[in-house]
Parts: C-alpha cells; structure tokens; sequence
C-alpha cells in the first residue's frame, strides 16, 4: 500500500509525498510563483509612474486598503514585497520526510521553505548540475527582491472577509494564508548543504528498504526523472522530461519499463506550440525589431532555454547582418551561469560531448564572449551603464516582470514602438505579466518555449513503458479550459490515469505478496529438497530469522547448549532462540500394503486390515494398537508407549 | 562452491603494463590494458594469447575496464582491440576517454616516427578503438549484461582516474587503479563506500613508504627549485603532460607570484594548452577548492608558465622546465636531460616513480655514466633530485582504503614483490583477510560463499516479525516455511500456503495413548492438574486444553 499526498496543485511545479515501505519521500518541491504576478513591479530606480499610483478604494468609498492596495493600469495590484505559494505543509507532518528528490532546478525552489522551517532532518538527492544551477537561480530571485528594499508588507487584504470584496484576479486567488515572502542567502545555504550529489543510473539505497535511482529527463542540464523500487514493485516519477534534442543528455526511456505506478508530471505548458517553429519567430521578431533601429528585451531565466537561444543567434547573426548587435545578458549570476554550462560535458547531449573531447567549449556562446558580442553584467548599475549601446538585445529576468533588471528596462523601453519585447518562458500569461506596464507601445511576441513532452509524446511513451498505472494531475485528465474541444490535449491511456489535485490524499493501487530474504549458506546446504512434483521440490525451513537495517536473513539455528557441567542452574542464554514448536510438513495417503509390509519388516507379525468406508484399519493385535488410515489423516490408538518411537521411524 | 579467479597479465609484482584478468560468477573483466616503460620489445604489451588461445577475444571478454589514462594502464589499447581483435564494450571515464587518444597519438609518434617501429598501432586504430568506449559517470551503475553491473568511484591520481567495482549477482570485485588517498593542490581524495566486496585489487606502488606532509615536501621541492635558479642554474622537471605537471604548476605559479620572479618557467610540447584546457572543461573532477572558486578565477589559467621552444634549451641563464615524458625514457625531456646533465648547476628533479629500465630509474639509482643510444657514454653531472609528488597511496593510504572498503580478500598488483610482502604481512595481521600477491600469469583463486536470496511470502514474514514484537524482540526466535524451488525460482511461503499452492492436502497425525491414572480427586481435576502440570514443561508437543473437563487431547 502505497499513499500519495499532493503538496502542490501546480502541474509543472508539483510537489507530492509518496509513502513507500515505510519511507516517506518527498518528491520535488516546486515553488509556484504566479502568486507574484498580483504584486506591484519593483523598479530598480525611483519610477515616478510606479510611485504616484492612486490607492484602491472599496465600492462604499472605505479607504482602509489604500496603503496595501493600488490601481494600476486598471487593475488593482497589491504593493509589498512580493510573496509566493508554497506547498501545502499542514496535509501530513514534514518533519517525518526522510528524503527529498529533486527532479530539475526549477523544481527545487521552494526547497528552503521546506528544510528550514518544518523540522526536516532528512537529505536531499539531486544532480551536480542541478544543485549548481538551481543555487544561481534562487542566488538571483533573492537578490532581486533584497536590492529593492520595500518597508512595506502588506497582509489585511488576506483576511478572508477583505479578500471576498476585491476584484479579479485578487479575489480568487487561492491559499493566500500560504504565500509568504522570499527566502534569504543563509537560508538558501543551509538549504543547499542538505543535498547529496547524485549521478545518473546511480542506485542509492533508503534504509536498506528502498532504492532510488535518478534517469536523464532530457529536458535540462542535470534534470532527471526517478524510479523508486524495491525487490517487488516499482514506481516511476516523469517529471519535466523532453524528447527534443537540445543540449541536454536524452532521456532515457527504457529504464522506465515496467513500472507498476508512473507518475506523469510536468508536461508542456503550451501543448499547441512547437518549440523549433517558436525558436523560429523569436530571431525573426529579433532582426525585424533591430533592424529597425529597436531594442530588444528578452525576460528570461539566467539558464536553460537561454543556452538554446543563444546558440540559435550564434548561428544566425551573421547571415541576418547582426553582427554589429551588442548582445547584453544582465543577472548577478550571469557570469556563473555561462561558466557553469560549459563545465557540465557529462552531462550534454553526444555532439556536445564531443566538443569537449577535442577540447572546446560545449557551447558556442564562449565564442561570442570571446568576440565580445555576448556581454554579461551582473546588473544594469556598474559597468553596464558606460558600455551601453543602442539598439541592442537584452536578456534579462525575471520573467515574471515583477522584479529584476527587466523591470528597468520595461520602463525604459514601453513608450516606444520601435522596441519589442519577446516572452520565451512559458511560465507566466505573458498579459498578466504585461498588466502594470499599461498601456504599452512597444510590441510584444509571445514565443513560448517549451520543449517538455506534449500529449502526442506522452501517450507514445505510455505505449512504450507500459506502466500497469498512470497517476497525474487532474488538470492532465481533462482538455485545457480555454479549449475543451481540443480532447487531443489530455492523457488518454488504459486504464484510465488517477488523477489528483492539490491537498488530496491518494492510495495507490498496489500490493506486494513478496519480500526479499537471504539464506545463509550454512542453512542453505542443510536444506533437504524433496521432488514432489516433475520440476517443483519442496524443502522444509526451521531457521532463525535476523533482521537488521530492513533486510532479512535466515541462520541455521544454533545447536542446543551443552548441558552445564555444574548444578548451578544457569540463565538460558540469549542466543538460544525460543523454540516454537515445530508441525511437520505430511501430505500424500499412505499405501496400506506398503505400510503393512513395512510394520511386518519391523517385527509387528499379526498385522491385520480391515477396509472401512473412508479407508483402512490396521490392527496390531499383540501391541493393542489401532491405526485408522483415511485419505488425509491417519490416527494412531495404543495402549503403550514403546511402539509408539517405532511408529516415528517408519514415517 | 562459487569462485573468483584472478590473473595479471601485466601488474603482477611490477609497476607497468597494467593489466588484469578476471573471473566473476562465469564473466570475464579484464581490468587495465597497459603497456610498459621499461621494454621496447614484445614484452612491453601484455601477453593476450594467454586468454584465449583460439577464438575471438570478444567471446570471451565479457567487458574491459580502463582506471585512468596512463599508458601504463591503457597503451595497449588500440594493439589490444585493433591489432589482436576485441569489439566488446570498453569503460572508461568521461575524462578518461577525451585525454586517453591523445597520449596513445603521442606514444604512438614516439615510437614509430621517431624510433622508426613499423608493426605499431596507427592513427586510425586509436580512432576505431576509441569508438568502441563508452563512457561512464562516477557512481554510475552500468549494466554491461542482465547479470554483470560496473560502477566507478572517485580515486584521485590523475584528472578522471577511477576505481570500479564489479558485481555479479551477490559476489563483488573492486579494483583501485591508482589511487591517491590525501588531496592534493588539484585533485581530491580517493573514496569508496563499504562496499564489502569479496575481493578487493589494489595498486601497492608505495606498500612501504610513509610520506611525510605534503606541505614539507612541497616546501623542499620550492627550496631547491629556487636555489639552483638563483645561482644561475637551468631546472628540468620531467613530467607527463597531465597530472603531476598541473599540480606542480600550480604550486610554482603561486611561488612565482608572491616572490615576485622572474626567471622563465617553461611547459614542454603543444600538450600543455590543451591539456590545461582539459582541467578547465572537467573541472567538476578536481578538488572541492578549484571547484568552489572557478568562476572567479580558473586555476588553469597560469600567467607565469609559457610554453617552450627547443631553442630555448641552449638560452643563458636560469630557468624552469617541465617536459614531457616524466621517466625520462624517451622524447623531449631526454633531449634537454642531454643536453644539461653535463652542468652540475642545473638540477633535475623526479616527481614521480620510473620504472625499471628507463633513464629515469638509472640516475634515480646513482648511475652517473649512462650508455645512451650509439654506445654514447653521458656523464651526469647535474644534481638529481627525487620527490615523490606521484598521487599514489602510502601504506596508510592503502590500509585506510581497506577500511573504508572492508573487503573479505585483498589482491596486491602494481608494485614490487619485496615491498608488497611486507604490505601483505600488515594486511593479513591487521583486518585478518587473505591477501594474495600473484605474479604475472599466476592465477589466484579465491572462493566466495554466497548467501541465496529467495523470496518470502509476505504474509509469513509479516507473521514472523510481528512475533519478534513481543517484549523479547531481542531474542532470536525459529521460524519455520517450506521452500519451493521450481525453475530457477525460490519462494519461501507457509507450510499451508505450499501445500495449498501445489494442490496438496494436508495429511493429519493423530496419536492417541491410554494412560492409566490413579486419582482420588475427581475426574474433571485430574484432568486440569495434567494439563497444568503438562503446559509447564517445554516440549515439542500441541496441548490443548480440557474440552469439557473429561478428556485432555494431546497431539503431536
């Protein structure tokens, strides 16, 4: 029996718990963070726009939110510090964790939240790349939010009451006594030592109950799906895996086979887009806007998608007449992040390993580094100010557009219709992301990127690994809400996939009849095997069974102790195992002449039978004993002890 | 009763040519294909032909396994795979498998463009034995068939060596390769888990040296480098292109840096910047130092050291030069060795062991008139220096490697009979395991004793654990199952649940006795006070208690 609990409701951001034999493993722990997209953008310099907004008063004329609440743009935003939601943590006792397996770096950013404020004492199993990029990705969500001091921090229009009286979107957001404020450096740290490096393929044992192991997703440096087993069952977790070549390794489907229970997570957010034909329109929208005599701005996330990006334009750039466009990547970890790549060869796709081996750098965006067409800065302050040419192409984040160096340049750039701004995550409704910074009149493209398996590839992949169940997020089981014609874009597998939503609780259907024992080999060559039928031999086991770390063995039990020698009456000693009383194995009826023969060999002369109904009663006259013998049973009658040893030998 | 046997071919009380046999629960792994310094002749490759007579090596060879890339553990490679015929799977690291073609070109220049050997290996052969690797990540578990599983754990020495283990079933061999068990300036520390392997192979290049701290011996090294460039002198170190020579940079770098000097340090051979680029690609396989600051500053990226031409061997003045090979048996650092040895200013110094037979070995040995190529005899003047830098394990390295490991036999290769001897006697004294010391084509057996899994119902097993819930968990109690063995599989279940499996019905014994008691209590009494009397003592017998005070049934 196994039981799931649903953390997350989130589908590409999921984080549930699994109780396996006796281990509970938490998988993922995604930070969902489109709660931010009702906060206020953070401007990096004073905008006088931002600074003058009307506060939001109630349809009575009560003022009592104005401070909290603020009209924009026709919207109502909430200005604070801007907050996330977290995993359910009231649905089971997180302290109980015993492990936590991280799938890919963007599922892991709700990781501090989990290990530092509910009593968890486990470890954390992830990648290298993993961990060294999901470390720079929170490095610059903290930093984000930290360099904009906001004294402000807004909480009475979370009152359940508040809440109701406020427009959409505000008033329908979910589990808004769960949001909370970002995370800090030390915590992150702390956080982060918790983890254990894992590699591909790489078993790891839990408890001697359970193994792990993690399989390449495909889908981003590092990233991976896990299969969790024990001898008898297997369950496989998919989570954010990708069967496109980019630059990771591919992912690995056969390991996959088999499974008693796969867990479907993280499919594509936009089912309907192709990623190479987005790629496409995205250096297109690009040299159109620049060559224009516009800019560019690219919210993004420091890695991933980016490196794909970047060695498009790498390719394409001469031949549109690019090349005299500076190219700017603005993240306090950009530098980390372009040096990072390009260290990870074991963990690329082949054509990218073999690049290592010759030895250059994997990726081709250490050559626009070096021609000095690619240029990182840690922020737009600093450096970037005086090597700052127009027109140009920014990559920066958040892609949420609510904090980060993209915010600046949303200000800056909005009022013109030269300049464009492109959305490659697929992360946030790039309209809401838009919301505060209108009306706009710069352009914006909506080129979604994302190369994680749509329906076609999963239920090709289902056909594939055959798993005996499928559990996945409701929202997989039902065609999207805006397009419910579209009932090509859910699961369709047999049987049907259970499906589980956010702080639902699920048993998953399996039940194991075998566990895993070792016979000594003392024991095992003690054993009597006895052909009962052609190829089948049956042995009878008297052992003593030891249990240690969740794994079984069988000992030859040890002889019985020596009598000892003095009168003194000693304790019994602990080793001597406490017989319970052994019942012998008998099957099978007796053939009475044979028996009979046998009795006369062993000196019983008068031997008498009588049929009965049943079967047969032998007299032994002299020995005043009877002996009924029926198919299944026989039952020995005397008067005396004696024969009775006798009767034993003969069986 | 279920065996391993071990064979070296090469490695077997000796440094060199690397190369090990062995037989696993019916898979053969041969462990290293290396080739030796110290001969030019037939005896610098192993001797295949011992495998197998007739028929196709890859028949025979379920797997090989290569520790790390040098040549004395993988030279023989493309003559192995190409020229005597293997296609099986070949393992080796990441690191491994993009620097190993490059010294094997380099050997291979060596040895036929520069010695002239025809019958050697060629370009094209390096290239097609390389396709026939494939790589492995650290911790890996690879499934080379449905039965046998390799998995490669950190081992230090050089950049991606590795040690492996090898499993089939229940039975395991782990092989060290070398090892380096302290860190160095930019490798870490060897490591394994206690994988309690029933055989552990392990190198034993220093079975009997006790090294002092590094930082003395890098204290020393710096002193005397410094001394000699000071007093004009020119400093040779011979080295291999990777390994010993980035650790040694490193460490002069930073002397260079902070005493400000500025006598030129050369690096030998167009290697150098590749090679330096190779740390810089693989850094995830050094040390935790490099590792944590790379992006701030790449410790590869050395501003002091430039690379040499061989003109610059006749310059005046003093200077520092690493040069490659490190045993001085060939190749350019032989070249300049010539040409300096005649000066008793200048200084060479051995970073690292040379084997038998090499330039090396010889002037490491006190000789000071060599007899060079042409009946030459060269007069050694120079000071020669050795300074064990090689990232081997000491003798604590080794027997600490062993506790971390807890084999249950120990199987000494790469090293020299005397030495390992003495290693051997610790060995057996100090973890009470055999320890083994084959020499090359001498086959050691070593039988294992498998403990068989089976499977049990869970119902039985459940039924038995919760009997061991009771206040006296601790003791150990009998249980007792019937095991059922059909095909190749093995169930343990309850008696009743395997004759009901097998369509069975279960015979019933019944014995009944007359016993005759005299009793002047009454009859329903009696029979309690039997009973009573009966339930106290321990025997193997059913009791069950008076069915309506009249009869006591006893069953057995």
């Amino acid at each position: 029996m196994k039981l799931r609990y649903c953390l997350s409701g989130h589908p590409t951001l999921p984080c549930n718990v699994l109780k396996f034999k006796s281990t509970t493993i938490m998988l993922d722990c995604g930070l969902d963070m489109t709660s931010t997209l009702n906060f206020l953008p953070m401007p990096l310099v004073q905008s006088p726009r931002l600074s003058k907004l009307p506060g939001w008063v109630l349809k009575d004329g009560s003022t009592f939110l104005d401070k909290e609440l603020k009209e924009c743009s026709g919207h109502v935003f909430v200005d604070s510090v801007p907050e996330f939601c977290l995993p359910e943590t009231e649905l089971l006792d997180l302290s109980t964790v015993d492990v936590i397996l991280i799938s890919n770096y963007h599922c892991m950013m709700a990781l501090p939240y989990i290990t530092e404020y509910t009593g968890f004492t486990g470890t954390v199993y992830a990648t290298e790349p993993t961990v060294q990029i999901g470390r720079l990705l929170m490095e610059e969500l903290v930093n984000s939010i930290e360099r904009v001091p906001k004294a402000q921090s807004a909480s009475m229009w979370k009152n359940k009451e508040v809440q109701r009286l406020l427009p959409a979107p505000l008033k329908d957001a979910v589990e808004v006594s769960m949001w909370r404020k970002c995370y800090t450096m030390p915590e992150v740290n702390a956080a982060l030592s918790k983890i254990q490096l894992v590699g591909y393929s790489q078993k790891i044992e839990l408890f001697g109950a359970v193994q792990v192991t993690p399989l390449s997703s495909g889908y981003a440096l590092g990233s991976s799906n896990w299969i969790i087993q024990s001898h008898y069952e297997k369950v496989s977790y998919v989570s954010g895996s990708s069967l496109l070549t980019t630059h990771p390794q591919p992912m690995d489907q056969a390991s996959l086979k088999n499974s008693d229970v796969l867990i479907l997570t993280g499919l594509t957010q936009i089912p309907t887009a192709n990623p190479d034909g987005m790629v496409g329109e995205f250096c297109s929208n690009l040299a159109m806007t620049v060559r224009n005599g516009g800019n560019v701005l690219v919210p993004c996330y420091p890695s991933g998608v980016i490196y794909d990006l970047l060695e498009c334009l790498y390719q394409y750039i001469d031949s549109a007449g690019l090349s005299n466009v500076p190219f700017y990547f603005i993240s306090p970890v950009a530098n980390s992040s372009l040096e990072f790549s390009q260290i990870f060869a074991e963990w690329l796709c082949h054509n990218k390993q073999t690049k290592v081996y010759l030895p250059e750098p994997p990726f081709p965006h250490a050559e626009l580094i070096q021609t000095n067409k690619l240029k990182h800065y840690p922020s737009i302050h600093g450096d970037f100010s005086n090597d700052f040419k127009q027109p140009c192409v920014v990559f920066t984040g958040h892609p949420s557009l609510r904090f980060g160096d993209v915010v600046h340049f949303m200000e800056l750039w909005g009022k013109s219709s030269l300049n464009t701004v492109i959305f490659t995550e697929p992360d946030f409704s790039y309209l809401d992301a838009l919301a505060p910074y209108q009306p706009l009149a710069m352009k914006c493209v909506y080129c979604p990127i994302d190369t994680r398996l749509n329906f076609i590839q999963v239920s090709k992949l289902l056909k594939e690994v055959q798993p005996l169940h499928v559990v996945c997020p409701e929202q997989y089981t039902q065609p999207p809400p805006t397009q419910s014609h579209r009932t090509d874009l859910m699961i369709d597998c047999q049987p049907p996939p259970m499906s589980y939503r956010r702080a639902e609780v699920l048993t998953l259907p399996y039940k194991r009849r075998y566990e895993k024992i070792e016979i000594m080999p003392e024991l095992a060559d003690s054993l009597v095997p006895l052909e009962i039928k052609p190829g089948i031999s049956l042995a009878t086991v008297s052992a003593v069974l030891h249990t240690k770390d969740n794994k079984h063995v069988l000992q030859l039990p040890p002889k019985p102790p020596q009598p000892p020698a003095s009168k003194k009456r000693k304790r019994v000693s602990d080793d001597v195992p406490e017989c319970k009383p052994l019942k012998p194995l008998l099957s099978g009826s007796i053939p009475v002449d044979q028996f009979v023969q046998t009795l006369e060999k062993h000196g019983f002369s008068d031997v008498k039978v009588e049929d009965t109904a049943k079967g047969h009663i032998v007299l032994l006259q002299e020995a005043e004993t009877l002996i009924q013998i029926e198919e299944d049973s026989t039952h020995i009658i005397c008067d005396n002890d004696e024969p009775l040893r006798k009767q034993g030998s003969i069986f | 009763m279920p065996e391993i046997k071990v064979t070296p071919l090469g490695a077997g009380q000796d440094v060199g040519r690397s190369c090990i046999l062995v037989s696993i629960a019916g898979k053969n792994v041969m462990l290293d294909c290396g080739m030796h310094m110290g001969y030019n002749d037939d005896r610098r490759f192993p001797d295949f032909s011992y495998i197998t007579q007739n028929g196709r090596l890859t028949d025979f060879l379920d797997c090989v396994i290569i520790s790390h890339f040098h040549l004395d553990h993988c030279g023989a490679l493309p003559y192995f795979s190409e020229m005597v015929g293997y296609d099986g799977p070949i393992y080796m690291t990441h690191p491994t498998k993009a620097i190993c073609p490059i010294l094997l070109e380099d050997y291979r220049k060596i040895t036929v463009d520069k010695k002239g050997e025809t019958n050697f290996f060629t370009s094209q052969m390096i290239k097609d034995c390389m396709k026939k690797v494939v790589a492995v990540h650290l911790h890996q578990t690879v499934q080379v068939d449905e039965e046998l599983e390799i998995k490669a754990y950190y081992a230090g020495h050089v950049l991606g060596a590795a040690m492996f283990q090898i499993k089939v079933g229940c039975e395991s061999v782990a092989y060290t390769g070398d090892y380096n068990m302290t860190p160095d300036r930019h490798l870490g520390a060897a490591w394994i888990d206690k994988c309690r392997p029933d055989l552990l192979i392990t190198e034993s290049t220093y079975a009997t040296t006790i090294r002092d701290s590094k930082r003395c011996r890098e204290r020393d090294f710096l002193k005397k480098v410094h001394e000699t460039v000071e007093r004009g002198g020119k400093v040779l170190i011979p080295v291999f292109a990777l390994g010993r020579a980035q650790e040694l940079c490193i460490l002069l770098e930073t002397f260079w840096e902070r005493m400000n000097l500025k006598a030129p340090i050369y690096f030998s051979t167009g290697l150098t910047e590749k090679a330096n680029h190779y740390y810089k690609l693989f850094i995830t396989w050094t040390n935790q130092k490099i590792r944590k600051t790379f992006v701030q500053r790449n410790m590869f990226e050395f501003k002091h050291i430039k690379a040499f031409d061989r003109a610059f061997a006749d310059n005046p003045g003093p200077m520092v030069v690493f040069a490659t090979p490190g045993m001085l048996h060939a190749g350019q650092s032989l070249q300049i060795f010539r040409k300096w040895a005649g000066n008793e200013k200048n200084m060479v110094i051995m970073p690292g062991y040379c084997v038998q037979g090499t330039v090396g070995h010889k002037i490491l040995s006190g000789q000071r008139k060599l007899e060079m190529e042409g009946r030459q005899i060269l007069e050694v003047k120079m000071q020669v220096e050795y300074m064990s830098f090689s990232a081997h394990a000491d003798a604590k390295g080794i027997m600490q490697l062993i506790r971390q490991a807890e084999p249950r036999n120990v199987l000494l290769v790469h090293g020299e009979a005397k030495k390992m001897e003495f290693l051997k006697q610790k060995i057996e004294q100090e973890f009470h395991v055999n320890c083994y010391m084959p020499a090359n084509g001498e086959t050691t057996t070593i039988f294992t004793n498998p403990s068989i899994p089976v499977d049990i119902s869970l119902g039985l097993l459940k039924r038995e654990t919760a009997i061991g819930l009771l206040p006296d968990a601790k003791k150990p109690k009998l249980m007792h199952g019937t095991l059922i063995m059909k095909d190749n599989s093995f169930r343990l279940v309850s008696p009743e649940q395997a004759l009901k499996e097998l369509g069975l019905a279960e015979h019933q014994l019944r014995f009944t006795c007359r016993v005759h008691i005299q009793d002047p209590r009454k009859e329903h009494e009696t029979v309690l006070r039997v009973y009573n009397h009966l339930k106290g003592q321990v025997f193997p017998f059913f009791f069950y208690p008076p069915r309506n005070g009249l009869e006591l049934i006893i069953l057995r």
